[in-house]
């Protein structure tokens, strides 16, 4: 066996550092990430190509690659099949995830982050982009900035980027012409502008012909500005962030042959044995006995971006999550607070509204939170923020979280780990980011709520109780035999085991919703909290089914949106004469003789559902109507 | 030149200090949120360095069982040296083996095919020990497909890899969906090239397999099974060596790898199916 020779020289008493350090090689940056955005079809693949070829990072046999590919494809040189590489895309025509390649600007590695244009893929875009010390935002010179081109911008900004190179690409079509080029430079700055992002340079370019790439192109002789490698090449390091007050969120706490060690990132500033440090909100007080590495040099101090472990005098047993920092200055400490502001991009396919409840990560910290409000939106249009009630899918946001607790944060900052929120649902599924803005201060008079979700994930009550959670929401008119649907599956779901709960509309108007009479407004407000119970009774695993008139297809819509994932609108289609020859309760005739006002089907109005999960017919016995809903509630909660 | 450090100051981390970072970071993640969890073990230079990563992150011990997967054609060499570590490492050892060719989808090309073995062996052991996390060695610089990886990459029922519905990655917050049947495979080493790999060997002294070291003209840039693997032509009799040698190469590190050439596809088919 052949062990390398290590640069390292003796071990330290504890076996676990290394005395001295020799290290001769020259200090090694790392390489700094650079994303590539913009509309589809902009070009950006195409730019990354000639990137690639004009600084000579292409691997042997790569170049000879594209030209087969782009040969077998009836093509001149396609620069982008260097990134379409999984077959999918080729198939499509389009890159579909972001993709990573190094390359070299003399003795500077950058590495380029490749990312979609296609605005169903904004979470991969986000999952290339996030880290990225600047970008290059790609817009087509005769097209000018266009629906992704707003968004990306927006997304840059929001994720932190801070340094911004747009590349006027396809310039040749306008053939460079200084006027036409100056007027698409100014409409891009405006609208960059708008979010406050600096942009470094503006660089008319031909990424298929390689103008103003690596090399001065003669077509745009006027041009005085730097080619893009010269911007690439201009853009600063990564500022330091080992000057500011020490932050450690704790990572987990292990116990090795009696040692406790209290392990994290440190995500600002420096730690020095002997600090005192405050822990989380907590705020209990330890004094760092020692910085502890493996195999490493023994340092008694450790700075930003390190993965250390510290152990505590007094040996206290912190949390993960909690945040570590200075205990002696308070000017040094972080925001405190349970209602937080904050900006937000918005993942999930379905929109975001007020009052719905997440896990807010925050480094290696979660939080229970809710959506008090929502401020503002974005409209991407014009990137102005309006009044809505509600987050759009890949939208863009300020909203205000309300905490079950309080919560110490930094706020956000281009460059730094923290302050940066990721809002988890309850399957563990990211949907949102949250760079924070700050405390959010309470309105006279209005009165803050701290709601609180559960800790048990849906994939552990499922797991717990053998089977998933649904609601199933059955409307139809009166007398359409819903209860009576309901109550039988409700014992046919008991006998397999599934734990299913009945809400019929006079149960609930009998205690609930005494108060209620049968006006419109009363029927939502019936619907709404029927909804909400339903919900709940969800969250806790049951298969709940919800047996309401509810006529209405607005009021429908409004459970649909309260209940989430999960809803399922069963249309009980028995015809009015049907009901009304069974009339059970006798209230077809009372209302007929004119005895019940607002009574539908005969003095007020029934929308049938246009597109039902389930339809169960009239043309059946009740016993296969039974039969057809308990098989319809055991498909959906089946493990 | 030489560095030396006062007390009062922090040392400037350079490139493989903040990729040796952020693996500590990962490894964390994934020991505090995936239970049961394990490392595979491929005994070639990537898993090594990523055993050695573990025992950073968790003062000098793996806290988990690492896995060997045999193909029982692995080179001599690597068996030996896998019974030396493990005592030396203290490692907790868990041994696979994989099914025979003739139980692999026969319209694989052949090296490919030979490839599926291992998924299928690894497909097994995920199951036996039910497997929340399993932490691979692949890096983005390997290979096309590799690049598209998170950092934890979810897979469904059947270890299928879902290249179209990849979750949101972002900020170091990786998420961790679970339903039945369904593991993460974590990576820790996604960012490293194969050069930093090198380098850390040498500022580490990490040991290895003697066949990544040139004999008679020939050495192992990669390390698969013996019937699909081939040397390249090379004199790099050190690490320091193979770091000079690579410094000057533009060839692909997995050129020697028989099932990379087989077809356009034929990797991206085998990693849909579970393969690393």
């Amino acid at each position: 066996m052949r062990s390398s020779v290590s640069v390292w020289r003796g071990i330290c008493k504890m076996g676990d550092h290394i005395a001295t350090q020799t290290l001769s090689a020259a200090h090694r940056a790392a390489a700094t990430p650079i994303v590539i955005v913009g509309h589809v079809d902009h070009g950006k693949s195409t730019l990354i190509g000639r990137l690639l070829y004009d600084t000579d990072s292409l691997q042997d046999g790569k170049l000879a690659q594209i030209v087969e590919s782009s040969r077998k494809r009836g093509l001149t040189v396609e620069w982008s099949f260097l990134l379409d590489s999984l077959q999918i895309e080729r198939d499509q025509g389009v890159t579909v995830d972001s993709t990573r390649i190094p390359f070299r600007l003399g003795s500077r590695e950058f590495v380029i982050v490749d990312a979609p244009g296609h605005r169903q893929f904004l979470r991969n875009m986000i999952t290339g982009a996030a880290d990225a010390e600047a970008a290059v935002l790609v817009v087509d010179a005769q097209e000018g900035a266009q629906e992704q081109t707003r968004r990306h911008a927006m997304l840059l900004r929001l994720i932190g980027i801070r340094h911004v190179i747009v590349l006027l690409n396809k310039s040749d079509v306008l053939g460079f012409d200084e006027s036409k080029i100056v007027q698409a430079e100014s409409d891009v700055r405006q609208l960059l502008g708008r979010l406050e992002i600096e942009v470094e340079a503006v660089v008319p370019a031909s990424a298929r012909d390689g103008d103003n790439i690596a090399s001065r192109s003669e077509r745009s002789a006027w041009y005085k500005g730097p080619t893009l490698i010269e911007a690439l090449a201009n853009v600063p390091p990564p500022a330091s962030r080992l000057a500011l007050p020490f932050r450690m969120p704790v990572q987990d706490v292990y116990r090795f042959d009696g040692v406790r060690y209290v392990a994290g990132r440190i995500e600002r500033g420096t730690v020095r044995a002997g600090d005192r440090l405050t822990i989380g909100v907590q705020g209990q007080i330890a004094t760092v006995a020692e910085v502890c590495r493996w195999h490493a040099p023994e340092l008694p101090v450790a700075g930003a971006g390190e993965s250390i472990a510290l152990r505590l005098e007094p040996d206290l047993v912190p949390d993960r999550g909690d945040l570590l920092f200075p205990a002696d200055d308070k000017a040094a400490a972080p925001e405190r607070s349970a209602r937080i502001r904050t900006r937000l991009f918005w993942l999930r396919g379905e929109p975001l509204r007020v009052g719905e409840s997440f896990t807010l990560r925050l480094t290696t910290a979660e939080h229970d939170v809710t959506v008090a409000s929502i401020d503002a939106v974005v409209d991407l249009d014009d990137l102005t923020l309006r009044q809505g009630d509600e987050v759009p899918p890949d939208g863009f946001a300020e909203i205000t979280l309300a905490a079950s607790h309080a919560v110490l944060f930094d706020p956000f900052s281009p460059g730094f780990g923290d302050g940066r929120g990721v809002l988890v649902d309850r399957h563990q599924r990211i949907v949102g980011g949250a760079p924070l803005i700050g405390s959010a201060d309470l309105e006279d008079g209005v009165h803050a709520i701290h709601p609180t979700a559960s800790r048990i994930s849906a994939g552990q009550q499922a797991q717990a109780r053998g089977h998933k959670s649904g609601v199933f929401w059955l409307t139809g008119l009166p007398g359409s035999g819903k209860s009576t649907v309901a109550r039988a599956a409700e014992v046919s779901l008991a006998a397999q085991s599934v734990k299913a709960t009945v809400l019929d509309g006079d149960t609930l108007r009998a205690g609930l919703c005494s108060d209620l009479g049968f006006s419109p407004e009363d029927r939502r407000e019936n619907i709404r909290r029927a909804a909400h119970v339903a919900k709940i009774l969800s969250e806790s695993g049951q298969a709940v089914i919800v047996a309401l008139v509810s006529p209405r297809q607005a009021d429908r819509d409004l459970a649909r949106q309260i209940v989430g994932e999960g809803f399922h609108e069963v249309f009980v289609d028995t015809p009015l004469a049907t009901c009304e020859q069974r009339d059970p309760k006798g209230l077809y005739a009372a209302a007929r003789a004119g005895k019940i006002p607002e009574f539908t089907g005969v003095s007020a109005p029934y929308e049938a559902p246009l597109s039902p999960e389930l339809r169960l017919g009239a043309d059946r016995t009740e016993a296969e109507t039974v039969s057809e809903l308990t098989g319809f509630v055991l498909r959906v909660v089946q493990p | 030149m030489t560095r030396t450090h006062t007390l009062a100051e922090p040392r400037v981390m350079d490139d493989l200090d903040q990729l040796e970072a952020q693996s500590i970071f990962i490894l964390r993640e994934a020991y505090r949120k995936l239970k049961p969890l394990s490392l595979l073990w491929s005994l070639g230079k990537d898993s090594n360095v990523m055993v050695w990563l573990a025992r950073k992150a968790f003062m000098g011990r793996v806290p988990f069982p690492v896995m060997h997967v045999d193909t029982e054609k692995k080179f001599p060499e690597m068996y030996a040296f896998r019974d030396e570590y493990t005592k030396k490492w203290d490692l907790d050892l868990l041994l696979g083996y994989c099914p025979p060719v003739e139980e692999i989808d026969p319209s694989l090309p052949p090296a490919a095919r030979s490839a599926a073995r291992k998924t299928a062996g690894l497909a097994a052991m995920i199951d036996k020990h039910k497997l929340r996390g399993v932490i691979a060695g692949i890096r983005r610089d390997e290979q096309a497909t590799r690049a598209k990886e998170r950092v934890f990459s979810p897979r469904g029922a059947g270890h299928r890899w879902d290249v179209r519905n990849q979750p949101p990655e972002f900020w170091d917050q990786y998420a961790t969906p679970y339903e039945d049947g369904m593991h993460i495979r974590v990576h820790p080493l996604l960012a490293w090239r194969e050069i930093d790999i090198w380098r850390y060997i040498e500022r580490e002294g990490i040991p290895l397999v003697d066949l990544y070291f040139a004999k008679d003209g020939k050495r192992y840039r990669s390390l698969g099974d013996q019937d699909i693997t081939s040397p390249i032509e090379s004199n790099a009799a050190t690490v320091a060596e193979v770091i000079a040698e690579l410094e000057n190469s533009k060839t692909s590190e997995r050129a020697g790898r028989a099932m990379d050439h087989e077809s356009e596809d034929a990797f991206e088919r085998l990693r849909v199916a579970g393969y690393l």
